[in-house]
């Protein structure tokens, strides 16, 4: 049997398999399929400081191996999360990682305070990237300088991990990883969804009444692969690689790519089972590649063997 | 809930763009589904379609085994399930919602009001109904005489009316029309269909309790993402059309 566990700051994996934030709730409705603490780890919804209520309907489409969303960050806010959520989570064993979003640098540093309350969580994801609000979020991820200062505010705010979590909505990937990681930064997750259109035919107006939203599924794993490859090679913290992975030899790809771990979204949606199957399937495809353990397949993209 | 692979007894087309499929379930999963749940199923293997598409129930055969849907093909995803052969089988995610809680209401006389391909849930509850001893009036409207479907199934049941807006068949005009025009008696109304012809029958029967059921285009369909929302009456809050609905009280959510 392989060692799939990994170890990375403020997270004791026994597996490198998680839901991605916003595919996943606060896993009641997945806990009806298998049990949550096969689960390398959970990245809950979005919290913002307050109630959110999101976007208008349409809020996703289908698309060529993929999908677009724009819900719009809709959560109950912080206090309800802690409240109510984050306690039926504490029921598994299975790290819990907090997607932390606001429009504003205090909303983020109020969220993140906020979270020292509760022993719930392991580690904070900061959501500098969703594309899908119209104020806030995505400008912090898309501007080194304020990527910086919003990664040291809630850092400082915190008493957990922080893993900022980048768009890849920018021209260079790398310039923002490199700011986040001065700024303190325990880690990346990479990569949000791109930001897309569908236009209605029938309608002859954008089919999402957002009109924009994010394109995720494995339309965009080569982007993923693409950017974790290069931020890899540019930071040494480690990251959390997530973009259209529906299968173990996408898994390992993402690990030879440089990920440490990685999260499943868009597919969990086709097959409720997805994360438990991979996670039973992975030391197969660990020793089908010749690797001992999921440590000794990270990186190893990059020509060194 | 639970996932489950079922083999398609028989596919046949029984009116335009519009499939009617039988679907081997295990009977202990069958036995738990209520009129006006859904089943989510996945258009294919392979990663070219990644959302499933949610289909109402329209009918169970308890001692076949057989549960049937009934769909119009619309976009892409639809058009591969309308190809589907028998001996086939689909992957689905039943039984999902909530459906028509009928258990727990006195009726005497249901007045269902279905439009498109919002009529087959409404066959389904049309047989529990009856099943109950409840009479059972029906109010069928489509677009065009080539849409229409199952009327005669629920003539079997009761008094059954049928509109076309072009007047190709039936009354012309729409369902509101017949309810204007016919001096319907009954306690409860149920419906199902666009949300045009759902705020319009909100409109016309305000004085009456009623349920209705809506759609929207779902992502998991079980809960978790948020996409399929309606606002609630007082616009405070969404409910998921998915996991609160897809059936809601006509008074509980804004449409």
């Amino acid at each position: 049997m392989s060692d799939l566990t990994v170890q990375l700051p403020g997270l004791d994996l026994k597996n490198p398999i998680m839901p991605a934030s916003g595919c996943f709730s606060f896993g009641r409705e997945y806990s009806k399929f298998y049990c949550l603490s096969q689960l390398g780890a959970i990245m809950i919804k979005a919290a913002t400081a307050d109630k959110r209520l999101g976007n208008a309907t349409p809020r996703v489409a289908e698309t060529h191996a993929g999908m677009l969303n724009a819900i719009g960050l809709q959560n109950p806010g912080v206090e309800a999360i802690i409240d109510h959520e984050l306690p039926f989570l504490q029921t598994f064993d299975v790290p819990v990682i907090a997607n932390v979003a606001g429009s504003t640098i205090e909303e983020y540093e109020s969220v993140a305070r906020a979270l020292k309350r509760t022993e719930a969580i392991s580690a904070i994801e900061l959501n500098i990237s969703c594309p899908n609000v119209k104020e806030g979020g995505v400008q912090f991820g898309t501007r080194p300088e304020l990527a910086a200062e919003v990664t040291q505010r809630v850092k400082a705010a915190s008493n957990v991990p922080v893993y900022v979590k980048l768009s890849p909505n920018v021209t260079d990937i790398v310039e923002i990883a490199q700011a986040v990681e001065q700024a303190g930064a325990d880690g990346l997750t990479m990569i949000n969804t791109l930001t897309g259109m569908k236009i209605d035919l029938k309608k002859r107006q954008p089919l999402l009444a957002n009109q924009v939203g994010g394109l995720s599924g494995p339309a965009i794993k080569p982007v993923a692969i693409r950017m974790i490859y290069q931020v890899y090679q540019a930071v040494t913290i480690p990251i959390i690689g997530m973009g259209g992975i529906t299968s173990t030899d996408d898994v390992i790809e993402f690990l030879l790519a440089g990920a440490s771990a990685v999260a499943i979204g868009t597919a969990n949606f086709k097959n409720p089972m997805i994360c438990s199957e991979i996670i039973e399937q992975l030391p197969h495809a660990l020793k089908k590649y010749h690797f001992a353990s999921v440590k000794d397949a990270i990186g190893k993209g990059h020509g060194h063997g | 809930m639970k996932v489950c692979e079922a083999v398609i007894d028989d596919i046949k087309q029984i009116a335009r763009d519009t499939m009617q499929v039988n679907l081997k379930v295990e009977a202990n999963v069958l036995q738990t589904i209520k009129p006006g749940q859904f089943v989510h199923i996945q258009v294919n293997n392979g990663t070219e379609h990644m959302l499933r598409r949610p289909i109402s129930v329209a009918n169970i055969d308890q001692e076949r085994q057989l549960l049937t849907i009934v769909f119009k093909v619309f976009g892409q995803g639809t058009a591969k399930l309308a190809v589907y052969q028998a001996g086939q089988s689909i992957n689905l995610l039943i039984p999902c919602g909530q459906g028509y809680p009928i258990e727990e209401l006195q009726i005497k006389k249901a007045l269902l009001i279905g439009g498109g391909i919002g009529v087959p849930p409404l066959y389904y509850l049309a047989r529990q109904l009856a099943k109950k001893n409840i009479e059972v009036i029906s109010l069928l409207g489509f677009q065009t005489k080539a849409d229409v479907f199952y009327q005669q199934n629920f003539e079997a049941i009761g008094q059954c009316f049928v509109t076309t807006i072009d007047g190709s068949y039936g009354y012309k005009g729409v369902v509101t029309d017949v309810i204007k025009q016919e001096n319907l008696l009954f306690d409860y109304y149920f419906s199902c269909g666009p949300t045009a012809m759902l705020r319009a029958v909100q409109a016309e029967l305000t004085n009456y309790p009623g349920y209705i059921s809506l759609e929207e285009r779902m992502g998991c369909g079980i809960g978790a993402c948020y996409a399929c929302v309606v606002p609630s009456k007082d616009q405070a809050t969404y409910k998921k059309i998915c996991q609160d609905g897809p059936v809601f009280q006509a008074n509980e959510v804004s449409i």
